[in-house]
């Protein structure tokens, strides 16, 4: 299985990038469909020595973790090729180019087994998105892009010299052996926090988050869909892949400072969500807010295993994965709906408008749909996830419950806020009566997202399904004590 | 009875030096006024040096002539990388010379006098050829950045240069007779075993190895020893920085390994500290001055010592593994250097420098090609994958993590964070902002163009597929 998708295009050739991009998909669809769930293990995996003298090498492999990811990441890929058809003027060659480069390299990033590789497929994905807001992104774009670059960069150096000190202490750079490799209370604890710098940037946590409303803001629609919907995602992969079965016995010790900053995510940046004016500044937030779940699900584990309550800890891993997809695609769904707004308006600020509902009712009941699985509505996929993480938190400690729950009625008031000022009431001004209901292409997009946002809120289970295993094995084996001297039982 | 040494070793050396004589004298017969003759001809002389240098690549090392010439695999691959930096050098330099009057068979002239001490150089094995090397080298050095007589700043930066390039020769020389006078022998290898039992002469050995150590971080530009890098590669005419900037280095890569490591490893713990604060000063002072200039030539200047730093790394962490990453990171810092250099004096025609960042305005737009190309070399001097410069400074950080000094690998990282933004500058300049002024067309030759464009790829291909370079590194180091 490959998915690199290395091709540029030259000219117009907006064609041969959707071409590209549904082929991708093409692959990621059948790699969903001869996936073996009953296993954990790695799966269609593909190896090539790469610097053999050095123990790197190129291989790539998924689990039920990462496969979702790599199906979501195409199908988001597609969606952005699209949206982008008509709407950018300037480069529009290049502009897909780097789209299918940049999915080609988080494609990669999500399958790769090499911690080398992993890195230099993690950085590298940063030089399209540069690009990518620096040349079609808004006003303060160049603040915005190096900010972004700056700040990603800042997180994963640390990661490498994590990286770089356990490639030299097994000899190789494989991360499945990373997994089992014996590592002391204190060699893990630097470990543990170097990860915890890399990923909490990218995911991004409280108080690293500062870069992401900026570069939402500025970026092109595209290029917030695929910050939002998909590098978001990667900072979270990385806890399930590097940070939890690796240094278990300190993200266990210190799971109280994930579990404090996600809640503080979760309450705080959702009340900053409520003060904004700027909607796609809106929608930034609240994602920061959402991937909190995220990270409080993974790490609330600890507890409930400690406590004994097994079943719990799964409910919440499995929240917490379910959370990454399902945001996914309802934050991309936000941004196309702002985008689609502002393609017209050219305004972001929720103050411009008011009465949309009169001019384009169409698009009204999409963004209805979205802006409630945004606030966690029952029925949609968003619901699923932070239901089943504050369920299964709940056993742990009430207080992460009682917190966490407040994002229902946080989620609700910036949504729906922002839905109301936006959509009802009168037409605000001649701008606003003048808007065009959505075509054929923005309607396309829209549905597609509408239906899976609905699908897997409806019936979770085949998402559920291909995780199982993944997520019975990490907490049987991944987090197993390496303390204890008897590694490598379960494996 | 006298026998007349085999001197088949030495066929690459006598030939660039008879090549030399023979381009000197040629060019006052025939030469037009392109002097295109010497020009093929030069070219021509280093890439059959290549081919003889890689005829005798030895995997056993063999001292030759009374200990002062070796003959080792290290030897050939740095020689050989030399070649290949100096011709790509020379393409790159041959139409700016040309529009600046300075084109005269002097230049090639020069510049193989030049090739030959870092040949010398490479393969010494005796401080006295060591120190033969490296005046062979530098005098001719001197010379062509003064080529531009009627530049003033070219001039200046040719004056402090050689009074600096003199102090730091002086250093050695001191360093060297005290080393003399300790162990009674000039051969490396012999002061190697020397060194063990020394009684008294322990603290003249200590004092040698201080002025050593100072007359080599001259040279390499080391920090506090950098105060020339900015102003000569500013000064000096571009096409003349760029042979600077990029074959040397890799000699003094050659001779800090013979000088350190063959001759005086058993010092390891003295130099080894005095090279750590040499390395963090050039990191943070190369990195974060770079910040503040507006000349692209002489942020390039800044970034090298940057880059000094780095390449410091692995030879302070004092073991095989770590040299070779050393040299790994030179030869792709050489590569690196050519490119941004080249890309400078690409852009620039008579009477216009194109060398201040803004000059790079709007590029992406006037060519995206060469935008991308040096976007690349951008994005591989600060490190980023897959760009190659990645490779040489996960290589130079993984030897300082194995050999023990985990946090000045923290800080080498950070620093190379600090590395990124002015790069990324560059990028901006080219792709986020446009040009105030209707652009003029960049016009080349197009074997100058291909190269370019061979050189900037160079920085992608390589970063994926690194193996091959560095294998010859870890080979070098029998590894």
């Amino acid at each position: 299985m490959i998915t690199m998708a290395g091709e540029r295009n030259q000219g117009l050739s907006k064609v041969l990038s959707l071409f590209v991009a549904l082929v991708t998909l093409a692959l990621s669809v059948s790699l969903w469909m001869h996936f073996d769930a009953s296993t954990a293990a790695m799966q269609f995996t593909e190896n090539a020595a790469w610097l053999p003298s050095l123990g790197i090498s190129y291989s790539l492999g998924v689990d039920g973790f990462s496969m979702p990811l790599i199906v979501l990441t195409s199908l988001i890929n597609v969606i952005v090729i699209i949206a982008g058809w008509r709407v950018i003027n300037d480069r529009p060659s290049f502009y897909m180019a780097s789209f299918l480069v940049m999915t080609g390299l988080m494609n990669g990033v999500f399958a790769a087994l090499d911690a080398v590789l992993f890195y230099v497929l993690w950085e590298g994905m940063l030089i399209p998105m540069f690009l990518i807001i620096g040349i079609w992104g808004g006003p303060k774009r160049i603040y915005a892009t190096l900010k972004f670059f700056l700040y990603t960069f800042f997180g994963s150096i640390f990661m490498l010299i994590a990286l770089i000190y356990m490639g030299i202490k097994q000899g190789n750079f494989s991360i499945l052996e990373m997994h089992n490799l014996p590592l002391s209370m204190e060699a893990q604890t630097y470990i543990f926090f170097a990860f915890l710098i890399g990923f909490a940037v990218k995911v991004p946590m409280f108080p690293v988050h500062t870069w992401l409303p900026d570069a939402h803001v500025e970026a092109p629609t595209g290029g917030s869909v695929v910050l939002a919907a998909i590098m978001l995602k990667m900072g979270t992969y990385g806890f399930i892949r590097f940070s939890l079965p690796i240094t278990p016995d300190a993200a266990s010790h210190y799971s109280w400072v994930v579990i404090g900053l996600s809640l503080i995510a979760v309450v705080y940046i959702g009340l900053v969500a409520l003060a904004q004016k700027d909607m796609k500044k809106l929608i930034a937030y609240s994602s920061i807010a959402h991937m909190g779940f995220v990270t409080l699900g993974f790490f609330v584990i600890f507890a409930l295993m400690q406590s004994g309550s097994e079943d719990a800890a799964k409910l919440a891993m499995q929240g917490g994965l379910f959370q990454m997809i399902s945001h996914g695609f309802i934050s991309a769904a936000m941004f196309l709906s702002v985008g689609v707004l502002y393609d017209r308006m050219h305004s972001r600020n929720i103050y411009d408008y008011g009465g949309v509902v009169n001019t384009m009712p169409k698009f009204a009941a999409f963004f209805m749909l979205f802006t409630m699985a945004n606030a966690g509505l029952p029925g949609t996929s968003g619901f699923v996830g932070e239901f089943w993480v504050i369920l299964s938190s709940y056993q742990a400690n009430f207080w992460y419950a009682a917190l966490a729950g407040t994002t229902l009625i946080l989620g609700a008031g910036y949504s729906l806020w922002m839905y109301k000022r936006v959509v009802f009431g009168d037409i605000a001004n001649e701008n606003v009566a003048k808007l065009q209901d959505i075509n054929g292409r923005e309607t396309l997009f829209l549905t597609i997202l509408a239906v899976v946002t609905l699908l897997f809120g409806l019936w979770p289970e085949p998402l559920v399904h291909v995780m199982q295993a993944s997520v019975n094995h990490l907490l049987q084996c991944g987090i197993q004590s390496k303390l204890s001297g008897i590694v490598g039982v379960c494996h | 009875m006298y026998l007349t040494p085999d001197l088949s070793p030495l066929a690459a050396e006598f030939f660039v030096l008879i090549m030399a004589c023979v381009v000197m004298v040629a060019d006052l017969y025939f030469a037009d006024d392109e002097h295109k003759l010497t020009y093929w001809l030069t070219q021509l002389t280093l890439g059959v040096a290549a081919f003889i240098t890689a005829g005798h690549l030895a995997t056993e090392p063999q001292v030759l002539y009374q200990g002062t010439f070796v003959v080792d695999y290290m030897a050939g691959i740095l020689k050989i990388a030399i070649y290949i930096a100096t011709m790509i050098s020379l393409l790159y330099a041959r139409d700016y010379i040309a529009v600046r009057h300075f084109l005269k068979g002097e230049y090639y002239m020069l510049t193989l006098f030049s090739v030959l001490g870092m040949m010398v150089l490479v393969s010494a094995h005796s401080l006295l050829t060591v120190y033969l090397g490296l005046e062979l080298l530098s005098l001719p050095l001197y010379a062509m950045v003064a080529m531009e007589r009627n530049n003033g700043n070219a001039s200046e930066a040719a004056m402090k240069y050689f009074v600096m390039g003199a102090i730091a020769s002086g250093f050695l020389l001191y360093g060297m007779s005290l080393i003399y006078g300790a162990t009674s022998t000039l051969e490396l290898t012999a002061i190697l075993n020397s060194l063990g039992h020394l009684g008294q002469n322990q603290l003249m050995v200590n004092f040698g190895l201080m002025f050593i150590v100072a007359g080599l971080a001259f040279k390499i530009g080391a920090v506090p020893f950098h105060m020339w890098v900015p102003d000569v590669y500013h000064g000096a005419p571009t096409a003349v920085t760029l042979f600077v900037g990029s074959a040397p280095k890799i000699a003094a890569f050659g001779m800090m390994i013979r000088l350190l490591v063959d001759g005086l490893a058993p010092l390891l713990h003295q130099w080894q500290s005095l090279l750590i604060i040499m390395s963090i000063l050039s990191m943070a002072v190369g990195n974060i001055v770079a910040i503040a200039q507006l000349n692209l030539k002489r942020m390039l200047a800044y970034s090298t010592i940057g880059h000094v730093g780095y390449f410091l790394l692995g030879i302070l962490s004092g073991n095989n593994e770590g040299y070779a990453a050393s040299m790994y990171y030179i030869l792709i810092y050489a590569l690196m250097t050519l490119a941004s250099f080249g890309m400078i004096v690409f852009l620039s025609r008579a009477g216009f420098e194109s060398d201040k960042i803004s000059d790079f305005k709007g590029l992406a737009k006037r060519s995206p090609w060469y935008a991308a190309m040096t976007m690349f070399t951008m994005l591989s001097l600060a490190g980023v994958p897959p760009f190659v410069g990645f490779w040489p400074k996960l290589e130079v950080i993984k030897a300082a993590v194995h050999g023990g000094f985990v946090s000045l690998a923290v800080f080498a990282v950070v620093m190379s964070l600090i590395g990124a933004f002015y790069y990324l500058r560059i990028v901006k300049t080219m792709y986020f902002e446009e040009l105030d002024e209707p652009a003029k067309p960049i016009v080349v030759a197009s074997d100058v163009r291909l190269m370019m464009i061979a050189n900037g790829m160079a920085m992608l291909v390589l970063g994926i597929f690194p193996g091959w370079i560095l294998q010859y590194c870890l080979t070098a180091f029998g590894l």
